[in-house]
């Protein structure tokens, strides 16, 4: 069974159902004035003891505990002005009971919530639900759940679980979550993540099918789910469930460590990524920000160019998420390998050597200029910074910051907002431009290594044709030579150098590179904690001296022999 | 009346945790506090207002305050709206 993986990690367990009972209209009109008073006062007590009930689920938890603020907005919409004005309104002036006229104003409530189309509300509604359904089993006992028993190695299956349901029985005893609702930021999903407990929500219908006392595996990061597995799936998952935790153990303990050697030089470690969700992912890996947006994403699957409202919705989201910290944009990197067909790009010999990226953008500025136009604007909203991909020569690096200034020139005539100072780079993955660092150095601020495209340049590869790619090696001594005058011109020149390939997340090379020179990695998120335990164990002189040994040596073979040797140690 | 136009820049926009703060926040003056966007203004004393306004990172949002405190309460959903919305 498939749903939404909304907390990751693996439990193994026996399902206990929660069952909810659903309120219905009584019909009831109130007969005269009196009786509308008492329901008033019937409707204050309710509310008054529903919210006694959450706070004394607060009290038993600790202070810093994450479920809190969860239940404090319970609080806050229990005592709605707005709610509780709309049901006295209607208690008052329709004669309506207290049940009926806070189901009534709940359900539009809820409506309004969904109607402004919008994920994040439409989760909020269901917490505005679970106020409504508070209140009245305040009025109306019978609506209670009946009390859960729940042994250990439980696992909550439901319509839709409240932080309420999960918090109200014995939590130690919990330990995976499974719901029919509701999404990844459910209040459900908030509290599991906050507790570590796997969960699995969305999952339709299909879970009706699932009775108490089942045997479940809850797959969270893979938003699985496995009813009455076979002895063999339940040790597949049970391999899984361990390497999982021991992953998230060192992942943990990682997380927040500044990345910094035992002669402590700071290095900064950052991710790659594609979009503004991936920038989440990446913060949990202890992530600095992005040395390498790709912005592929944005024209690819589709019939026609983004517009310049689209593309500067989709930078800004990143800039919001980034929550201040750097994120390098790359612009188009598009050509005959990855064809847009609104594009008409003929097809080439050698699309490798051919019409794309930077080429292509010079060539249209049309496109060129609307992107630019979008990441500048977005540049109001965080710490964002161009980079050009596939640069050759110092005129394409001319051409590019030219029209960069007349985009920040335009925008400026017309007082909207930008990053002045926002900062312009190239990457490096054209041999001519590696050679010749010391005189891009001079224009730009700063440079990113793209070790994929730089070694199959350099090597003549092509990594994807079978009789050839063996000799796809970036440890190739002619590469490394290349990579390490990069980075010693960026430093001569005082601007940061990075390096977004395959090569920055790559173990075996972190030692090389950080003896290189390097300070700036960025990598898929995953691979940052375990560089990152690198650069903790070892001294910026240890590096050095592994650098100048490799460099001394023939081959990539006996290079990646001696640097997997020492990297082990 | 005070008012004052305030930039969102908090990625989420304004969501039920820094909400329940700021009605909170709003409900310790007399003052009566509002929240305009566009043509629709709700009063800061309720959650499920706010949310309705559907506030994102990005949208800029009116701030209307009235009554005897109005200044106090202005300053301190000022520091709200400056400091503790990029810290939530």
């Amino acid at each position: 069974m498939k749903g939404i993986g909304a907390s990751p990690g693996i439990a193994i367990g026996k399902a206990v159902v929660v069952e909810k009972k659903h309120p219905r209209l009584t019909g009831v009109i109130l007969p005269g004035e009196r009786e509308v008073q008492q329901e008033v006062r019937r409707f204050e007590q309710a509310v008054t003891m529903a919210v006694a009930e959450v706070k004394a689920v607060i009290d038993t938890l600790p202070a810093d505990d994450g479920s809190t603020e969860v239940l404090e907005i319970q609080i806050e919409l229990l005592q709605d002005e707005q709610i509780i004005s709309d049901v006295v309104e209607k208690i008052t002036s329709e004669h309506r009971n207290a049940n009926d006229a806070v189901m009534e104003v709940i359900a539009a409530a809820v409506t309004t919530l969904h109607n402004l189309d919008d994920a994040y509300l439409r989760e909020r509604a269901m917490d505005v639900e679970e106020a409504g359904n508070r209140i009245l089993m305040e009025l109306d006992p019978t609506l209670k759940p009946s009390d859960l028993i729940v042994a250990e190695n439980t696992v909550l299956v439901g319509e839709d679980i409240t932080p309420m349901d999960i918090l109200s029985v014995d939590i130690t005893k919990v330990i995976g979550l499974v719901t029919r609702t509701g999404g990844k930021t459910s209040h459900a999903a908030i509290v599991a993540k906050a507790r570590g407990i796997p969960a699995v929500v969305g999952c339709g219908d299909a879970l009706a099918s699932v009775k108490s006392n089942d045997i479940l595996i809850v797959d969270g990061g893979e938003g699985a789910l496995v009813v009455n597995p076979t002895p063999e799936m339940l040790h597949e998952y049970t391999a899984k469930k361990k390497e999982f935790t021991s992953q998230a153990n060192a992942l943990g303990a990682l997380k927040d460590t500044v990345a910094v050697t035992t002669d402590g030089v700071r290095v900064k470690l950052m991710a790659n990524i594609s979009n503004a969700a991936d920038l989440e992912a990446s913060f949990a890996f202890g992530a600095e920000g992005s040395g390498l947006l790709r912005t592929e994403l944005l024209f690819m699957g589709r019939t026609t160019l983004p517009s310049e409202e689209e593309q500067f919705e989709f930078y800004k989201n990143v800039a919001l998420q980034a929550k201040q910290k750097p994120v390098i944009v790359r612009t188009l990197d598009i050509g005959g390998d990855k064809p847009l067909p609104y594009l008409h790009l003929s097809a080439e010999q050698n699309p490798f050597l051919g019409y794309r990226a930077i080429r292509i953008c010079l060539d249209r500025q049309d496109i060129f200029v609307t992107q630019l136009r979008a990441i500048l604007r977005a540049s109001a909203f965080g710490d964002l910074k161009i980079m050009f991909p596939m640069i050759s020569n110092v005129s394409e690096i001319e051409q590019a910051k030219a029209i960069v200034e007349n985009v920040k020139a335009a925008l400026r005539s017309t007082a909207t907002p930008f990053n002045a100072a926002i900062e312009v780079g190239i990457m490096i993955e054209i041999p001519s431009a590696a050679v010749m660092a010391d005189l891009l150095a001079r224009e730009v601020d700063f440079f990113s290594i793209g070790t994929n495209d730089l070694c199959q340049y350099t090597l003549a590869v092509d990594r994807m044709n079978e009789q050839v790619k063996h000799l796809y090696d970036p440890f190739n001594p002619g590469v490394l030579r290349l990579i390490q005058n990069v980075i010693e011109q960026g430093n001569k020149h005082h601007h940061h150098t990075g390096m977004c390939g395959e090569m920055a997340g790559d173990v075996t090379a972190t030692l090389l590179l950080l003896g290189m020179g390097l300070r700036e990695f960025s990598m898929s998120a995953a691979s940052i904690p375990y560089v990152k335990n690198l650069i903790l164990n070892t001294s910026i002189t240890a590096a050095q001296e592994i650098c100048r040994k490799a460099m001394s040596m023939r081959s990539a073979s006996e290079i990646t022999q001696y640097l997997q040797a020492v990297t082990k140690r | 009346m005070i008012t004052h136009d305030y930039l969102i820049t908090s990625a989420e926009g304004l969501h039920a945790r820094p909400a329940t703060n700021l009605i909170r926040l709003a409900k310790k003056y007399k003052s009566i506090t509002s929240l305009k966007k566009g043509e629709k203004t709700v009063k800061l004393n309720s959650m499920l207002n706010i949310l309705s306004l559907a506030l994102k990172g990005g949208d800029t949002v009116t701030l209307i305050v009235e009554g005897e405190d109005e200044t106090e309460a202005a300053a301190a959903i000022e520091t709200f709206f400056k400091e503790e919305l990029k810290n939530l």
